[in-house]
C-alpha cells in the first residue's frame, strides 16, 4: 500500500538497525533526523555539491541520492563512525594539523571522499587524491589544502613511507 | 519532497518483471537512482510504484570473450566498467568516458543500464554505445528482444522500452581489425554533463587510410543522442584526409538540432559539434591506425 512503513536493516558506524522507515525517506535523512547523525549535511539536496557523502560498503556515495531502502543489508559509515574512540581518523587529525577545516560545512564529506579513496588506493597520486574530491565542493575553495591534508593522511596511514 | 510510492525490492529478475506486467505504466523501476531520484524530486516524476532493482546482482557483470566481445549487466555501477581492466584493454573508450561521467559518487552507485533508460540526449554512455554498434538486450516476462544501440532513445528521456520491459544487457561486438573509437565532450567542470559531446568509431581497410566503415554519435545536439548519419557517408569508402573530416564536421552540424540553455546557444553548439567531430575523429582515426 502507498505510504506504507518498509522494514530496513543496516548497519551504521558498526551499529545494527532494523527500523520502520516510509520508502520516500532519502538516506541524508534518515540519517540527520531519524538517527540524529548530523554530520553529513546537506548543501544542495541535488547531488551537486558532495557535502552528504558518506561511505556504503566502503565506497563514497552522495547520502541525498539514494532511497534510505536502497542501504538495506549494508554497511553505512558516517563521519561520526570515522574515528576511533577519541583517537581521530588520519585524515581528520591531518586536515586539523594542515588547516584544512575552512568553514566545516563540507569537510565531514571531504573525509569521507578521502576515506573511500586511500581504503582502496593507500598511496594515490595527487591527480587521483584530485578526482577523489572533485565531487566535494567548498565554498572557500579550499581545495588545495584538503588535497595536501589527504597525501599528509596517507603517508601517515602508509607508516610514514 | 518526494511524493509517496509502494516500494517492491524484488530478489530476482523475474520477479522484477512480474511486477512490472503487473502495475505496468503506473510503475518504474529504480537501479541507482542518480539521475531519477532528482527528478522525483522536483515532482516530474511521481510513480504509484516503485521496483529497486539495485540489489538484483545477476545483473551486474562484466563479461569478455574473443567471439562474442563484451556482455554487461544493465546494474553494473559506472565505476566498474570503468576501472575493470578487461574493459580498459578491449575498449578502452569506454573506460575514458566513465572517467568523465560526473562524480566518484555518482559512479560508484550509478548503474550503467540506469542511465541508458533515463534516456538523457546529453548522457555520455549512449552516444559511445552507438559508435561501438552496442546492442540492447530487453525482457519482460518469459520474453527477449534485442534493440540497436542507436534506436533505443526516442525522444527527450523517452526510451523503446515497453512498460512492461527492463533493459538486463548491453552488448557489445568486438569491432573489426584496424578500427579505433574516441570519445569527447565539451566540458566546463570535469564531471560536467557535456554542452555537447561526440564519439566516433572509424574501420580502415588496411594499413592505407581508406575508411570502410564509420559511425558518429552526438550527445546533448538533439532530444535524443543523435546519430550523424550523413557525415558517416562522408567518410565511408574515402580516403581519409584533413579536409574529408572538416567536411564531415559541418556536415554533422546540420544534422545537429541543439538545444539552447544556460550552458550555450544553439549556434554555439552547432560550432563547437564541427570542433569535436573533427577533434574526436582524429582521435579515432589514430587509434584505428595503431590497432
Amino acid at each position: 500500500m502507498k505510504g506504507e512503513m518498509k522494514e530496513l536493516k543496516l548497519t551504521v558506524n558498526g551499529k545494527p538497525y532494523e527500523l520502520k522507515v516510509k520508502p520516500e525517506t532519502l538516506l541524508v535523512d534518515l540519517l540527520r533526523q531519524e538517527l540524529k547523525l548530523t554530520g553529513a549535511k546537506v548543501g544542495c539536496l541535488d547531488s551537486a555539491c558532495g557535502a552528504c557523502t558518506v561511505n556504503i560498503d566502503g565506497k563514497a556515495v552522495r547520502s541525498c541520492s539514494v532511497l534510505a531502502l536502497q542501504a538495506n543489508g549494508r554497511e553505512v559509515i558516517t563521519i561520526e563512525g570515522v574515528a576511533d574512540g577519541d583517537k581521530l581518523h588520519p585524515i581528520q587529525q591531518a586536515m586539523i594539523d594542515h588547516g584544512a577545516i575552512e568553514c566545516g560545512f563540507c569537510t565531514p564529506g571531504m573525509v569521507m571522499s578521502a576515506r573511500a579513496l586511500l581504503a582502496e588506493n593507500p598511496d594515490p597520486t595527487r591527480e587521483e587524491v584530485k578526482e577523489s574530491i572533485q565531487g566535494n565542493l567548498c565554498a572557500d575553495a579550499g581545495y588545495v589544502k584538503y588535497i595536501e591534508a589527504i597525501e599528509i593522511a596517507a603517508k601517515e596511514m602508509r607508516g610514514g613511507q | 519532497m518526494i511524493a509517496a510510492f509502494e516500494y517492491f525490492a524484488p530478489k530476482t529478475v523475474e520477479e522484477a518483471l512480474s511486477l512490472l506486467s503487473k502495475y505496468k505504466e503506473e510503475a518504474k523501476m529504480i537501479a541507482g537512482g542518480q539521475s531519477m531520484l532528482v527528478v522525483m524530486k522536483q515532482r516530474l516524476l511521481t510513480p504509484e510504484y516503485l521496483i529497486d532493482i539495485k540489489g538484483l546482482t545477476a545483473l551486474d557483470y562484466i563479461k569478455y570473450d574473443e567471439k562474442q566481445g563484451l556482455r554487461i549487466g544493465a546494474l553494473t555501477i559506472h565505476r566498474a566498467l570503468e576501472k575493470s581492466p578487461v574493459v580498459q584493454k578491449h575498449f578502452g573508450v569506454l573506460s575514458e568516458m566513465e572517467g568523465n561521467l560526473a562524480t566518484i559518487q555518482t559512479r560508484n552507485w550509478g548503474t550503467i543500464g540506469g542511465n541508458l533508460c533515463h534516456s538523457d540526449p546529453a548522457g555520455d554512455p549512449a552516444a559511445v554505445f552507438i559508435a561501438l554498434k552496442a546492442k540492447f538486450k530487453l525482457a519482460s516476462s518469459g520474453k527477449e528482444r534485442i534493440v540497436e544501440a542507436d534506436e533505443f532513445s526516442t525522444d527527450y528521456l523517452e526510451a523503446d522500452l515497453k512498460p512492461n520491459e527492463m533493459l538486463t544487457e548491453i552488448q557489445v561486438p568486438n569491432p573489426p581489425p584496424h578500427s579505433g573509437t574516441a570519445y569527447e565532450k565539451l566540458m566546463v567542470m570535469k564531471g560536467d554533463m557535456g554542452v555537447i559531446g561526440a564519439a566516433v568509431s572509424i574501420t580502415l581497410s588496411g594499413k592505407d587510410s581508406v575508411c570502410q566503415d564509420a559511425r558518429i554519435a552526438l550527445s546533448n545536439c538533439s532530444s535524443i543522442p543523435l546519430r550523424a548519419k550523413k557525415a558517416e557517408e562522408v567518410l565511408i569508402g574515402k580516403t581519409l584526409n584533413d579536409g574529408l573530416l572538416t567536411e564531415a564536421d559541418e556536415v554533422a552540424a546540420t544534422e545537429a538540432t541543439p538545444p539552447s540553455d544556460v550552458h550555450g546557444s544553439a549556434e554555439y553548439r552547432r560550432e563547437m559539434t564541427k570542433v569535436f567531430v573533427k577533434r574526436v575523429a582524429k582521435l579515432a582515426l589514430e587509434k584505428a591506425k595503431a590497432a
